[in-house]
């Protein structure tokens, strides 16, 4: 059976973490998942890393800045109407 | 990750709503251009800030973006998402601002040598490093130091992929790079942001995501 290189499992794990590989090579890189502690370990920290930068909760806006957002389109609205 | 979230029948009742609310405001119901501005005001804020990394130019080139897709709206298609189609004017608008301010040179621009070549820092087990207990505050520091950290052009297709929630596809659209290049960089980009928190021994957070 063919099986991949931990060099080859790393330069893929950005495409498995967007589900962006043929079916082949995705049982390829679990196959090699299961049995290599190293590629695993890399695998979840990699993953919880873009967990955690997705996590909208964590942007904060600067005070008054929805206020300000409004303001402006409020006169861009007023300009369009004439 | 995020899109992987909506179904494809959602996403379409999404579109359709979309198009719908558009045309309402190019025919004159300009106030309900809010509607579909406040639900990504903080992205629009943090895209921009991502890349400038000033608050007022941040701010300054939000408002600009906001405009511009209100003056624009006209153009939208609704093929794809309103949030993508305005990210993608923000992305633009504040790498243009970018670039006057800093006068990048074509250098900064260019991708460096190796560019596929990384490797990660191994770790037996991250959950042997001991875990420190920061408040989320701390916590969201730490992610603006490791993204402060990434040379830009991992930076920006970090923030457009995983904060952003852009497609690959949109990505390389906003960034003027081939989706090859996006690829590359995207892989790249998160091995170093992960490396960053490693290496920093913070990564008791990366065990966050698990159960």
């Amino acid at each position: 059976m063919i099986t991949l290189s931990c060099e080859e499992v790393r330069r893929e794990i950005s495409n498995y973490l967007d589900d962006d590989m043929p079916p082949s090579m995705r049982r390829l890189l679990e196959t090699h998942l299961e049995q290599c502690r190293k590629c695993a370990v890399l695998l979840d920290s990699t993953h919880n890393v873009l967990v955690l930068l997705a996590d909208e909760q964590r942007f904060e806006l600067p005070a008054g800045f929805s206020i300000r957002v409004r303001e402006m389109l409020a006169k861009e609205f007023e300009k369009a109407k004439r | 990750m995020q899109n992987t979230l909506v179904t494809e029948s959602e996403n379409d009742r999404i579109l359709e709503g979309e198009r719908e609310l558009v045309a309402e405001i190019v025919a004159g119901n300009h106030e309900r251009y809010y509607e579909l501005i406040a639900p990504i005001e903080r992205r629009v804020y943090y895209t921009a800030y991502a890349i400038l990394r000033t608050e007022a130019d941040a701010e300054e080139v939000s408002q600009e973006a906001i405009l511009k897709g209100f003056r624009g709206l006209r153009t939208f298609r609704g093929e794809a998402r309103f949030s993508s189609w305005l990210l993608s004017i923000v992305a633009n608008e504040a790498r243009m601002r970018l670039r006057q301010r800093r006068e990048v040179s074509l250098e900064l621009l260019k991708s460096p040598d190796n560019e596929d070549e990384y490797t990660p820092i191994e770790l037996a087990d991250w959950r042997e490093i001991a875990v420190e207990a920061l408040a989320q505050k701390e916590l969201a520091a730490h992610l603006e130091e490791a993204l402060e950290a990434l040379p830009e052009i991992y930076r920006e297709v970090l923030i457009l992929r995983d904060i952003d929630g852009f497609t690959i596809a949109e990505t390389s659209a906003a960034l003027e790079i081939s989706v090859p290049a996006v690829k590359t960089r995207l892989l790249r980009a998160r091995l170093m942001a992960r490396d960053y928190f490693v290496s920093r021994s913070w990564a008791g957070h990366l065990g966050l995501g698990k159960a």
